[in-house]
């Protein structure tokens, strides 16, 4: 076990040397969290209640969305976008003749940068948009306790869709098209184009029950307190689909390195 | 007990190629009806021309590639079902590629690789200070691998593949792109680790020094079929490469004629002439001694890159 705890700290040392990276990237959210909050206050001043999220809902809805699109990996990850390319390329080689499970040391590189993106900059826009905005905080131990767990669940369960997603390298041979229909059906279904608790009907059934959903809607309604069946419920159902996932994965992966062809030479 | 042991294997990959609409699909045997064993402390040097199946094969013994025929035991499991057990057990340097992660500095990766193969501390810290003393790698610990140059970062690699004490070590092109002080200090390197930990190396290579520095054993394979195995020497002697006679005589003459030998070049009083290894020299010098105005010569040997030359390129058989 030692190895995959030694990888995933070395992932966050990695990731904490991209300085500037970091800072462009949280004061990229921060604009973005003023253009949002713009068009939302316009949403919801039409529509008050809309969703059942009132006014300051929304808003910490946008500013948590954009603390946390990077560390869950909305729009994919360093990480998985790179075992993508290796998949591509063939280097996937040097990993699989390591005395290494493929996922869980993936996964390990993978929590290592969410956790470094989380801590250092997850926040940050948070901070910036409660000095403009009247935010929600929660309160009481518990609810932070569940907050914290609800965020490492969601990005297990991202994981679990972005592994996917570079292991299909190996039967399609070109798999950026995976990626752009994954990042497609990641913005939409996680709620970050529109919180999706605005979708009525079926369709907002639907997209509250895929995985996409579990990744960042779920947390940020633990942390405003509005998952439909309470807080229970929710990571239950978080932890669902990390189940589902995960075992397609490492079928996926034992299926991948049996049958398999290794590009190049 | 042999090491490695390969019976009938046979590794074929479907080749996909699109003309327009139509698709094609051919059959590549990349390696066909392969036998051959390995002896524990053996040094074997894997060669063939480009495409001939080296990689494949050695894909196939590190357990990352299934055979499509045949049977591998390697440290006496099959190494595709055991592939993790056998990891543990091996070392393996692709010289394309790289084990050392890019964004760490030397030392990180060794610390990695060292919780990896559960190497204890005590003979971690042994046997990296070893490598860093033969490999020269001191000064390059705490720098990032993708500021290593391809020589350094090649050194690197061999020592990651051996800090876990592997009892087999599989390297693919090793020295590739390597200047030649590099390379030697890298053979030098290996002779010592398999003289003293008794390690079984397989190494293919394109450079036949490498072969001659190192590698007690040669193979020869060629579009997936094994066409030698043996020593150097026994390789240099099963070859009827013709061996060349330089002659220089007091003056320019049309071709000489000696029985035996024929004459395949010209150049002012100077004249080369082949003659198969079956034929002894000395009476062919007497010949020509006795018959023309000799002043000096020369028989060269075939060199092992001649010899191989031949073995890639089959004479047509009638
Ligand atoms: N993934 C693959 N898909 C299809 N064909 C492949 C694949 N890998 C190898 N081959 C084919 O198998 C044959 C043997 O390839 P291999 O890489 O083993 O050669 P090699 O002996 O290592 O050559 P080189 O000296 O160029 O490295 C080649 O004809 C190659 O095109
Ligand atoms: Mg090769």
């Amino acid at each position: 076990m030692g190895v995959y705890w030694a990888i995933g700290v070395r992932s966050f040392r990695r990731f904490s040397t991209y300085r500037i990276a970091t800072a462009s990237g949280a004061f990229t959210n921060t604009v973005f969290g003023f253009i949002l909050c713009g068009i939302y206050l316009t949403l919801w001043h039409e529509r008050p209640g809309l969703g059942g999220y009132d006014v300051s809902d929304a808003l910490t809805f946008v500013w948590l969305q954009q603390g946390l699109l990077m560390p869950i990996g909305i729009f994919g990850a360093t990480t998985t976008v790179e075992l993508g390319e290796r998949v591509r390329s063939g280097e996937i080689a040097v990993d699989l003749y390591r005395p290494t499970h493929l996922m869980l040391w993936w996964l390990s590189v993978d929590l290592g940068r969410a956790m470094f993106q989380l801590i250092v900059r997850g926040g940050a826009p948070l901070l910036v948009g409660a000095f403009v905005f009247d935010l929600k905080f929660p309160s009481g131990a518990l609810t932070w306790l569940a907050i914290a767990l609800g965020l490492v669940l969601g990005i297990l369960v991202s994981f679990g869709l972005r592994y996917l997603v570079a292991l299909s390298g190996f039967w399609i041979t070109d798999s950026r098209g995976t990626e752009h229909l994954a990042l497609v059906l990641s913005l939409f279904f996680s709620g970050t184009v529109l919180p999706l608790v605005v979708f009525p009907g079926w369709i907002g059934d639907f997209a509250r029950a895929t995985p996409w959903a579990a990744t960042l809607q779920v947390p940020i309604d633990i942390w405003l307190g509005r998952n439909p069946g309470g807080v229970g419920a929710a990571l239950l159902f978080q932890l669902g689909w990390i189940v589902v996932l995960l075992l397609i994965g490492q079928l996926a992966t034992s299926f991948a390195t049996l049958k398999v062809v290794i590009q190049g030479g | 007990m042999a090491v490695i042991e390969l019976s009938n294997v046979s590794r074929a990959f479907t080749v996909t190629s699109r003309t327009g609409f139509r698709r094609t699909r051919r059959e590549v045997r990349a390696v066909d009806g392969l036998s051959f064993t390995v002896e524990p402390g053996e040094v074997v040097g894997y060669i063939g021309p480009n495409g001939a199946g080296k990689s494949t094969t050695i894909k196939m013994l590190t357990g990352i590639l299934v055979p499509t025929g045949g049977s591998i035991r390697v440290a006496g499991v099959d190494p595709s079902r055991n592939r993790l057990k056998l990891a543990k057990r091996i070392g393996v340097v692709f010289g394309q590629r790289t084990t050392l992660w890019w964004d760490l500095p030397l030392k990180d990766s060794f610390a990695v690789l060292q919780k990896m193969y559960d190497v204890p501390r005590a003979r971690h810290r042994e046997n990296l200070a070893t490598f860093v003393e033969l490999l020269d790698l001191g000064d390059l610990l705490d720098v990032p691998v993708r500021q290593l140059s391809l020589g350094q970062r090649m050194r690197g690699d061999i020592a990651a593949a051996l800090l876990h004490d592997p009892e087999i070590v599989y390297l693919d092109e090793p020295t590739i792109g390597l200047d030649v002080i590099s390379k030697a200090r890298l053979r030098e390197f290996l002779a010592q680790v398999n003289a003293e930990r008794r390690t079984t190396i397989i190494l293919t290579t394109h450079d036949l020094d490498d072969i001659e520095a190192l590698c007690s054993r040669v193979m020869i394979i060629d579009h997936g079929h094994q066409i030698f195995d043996g020593t150097l020497a026994h390789l240099r002697a099963s070859q009827s490469a013709p061996r060349t006679l330089v002659v220089d005589l007091a003056t320019s003459l049309p071709p000489i004629e000696v029985p035996g030998a024929t004459v395949t070049k010209v150049n002012g009083p100077r004249q080369h002439l082949t003659f198969p290894t079956t034929t002894k020299a000395a009476p062919l010098l007497a010949e020509i001694a006795a018959n023309y105005p000799l002043v000096d010569l020369s028989v060269a040997e075939p060199t092992i890159e001649s010899v191989i030359t031949q073995l890639y390129t089959p004479t047509p058989t009638s």
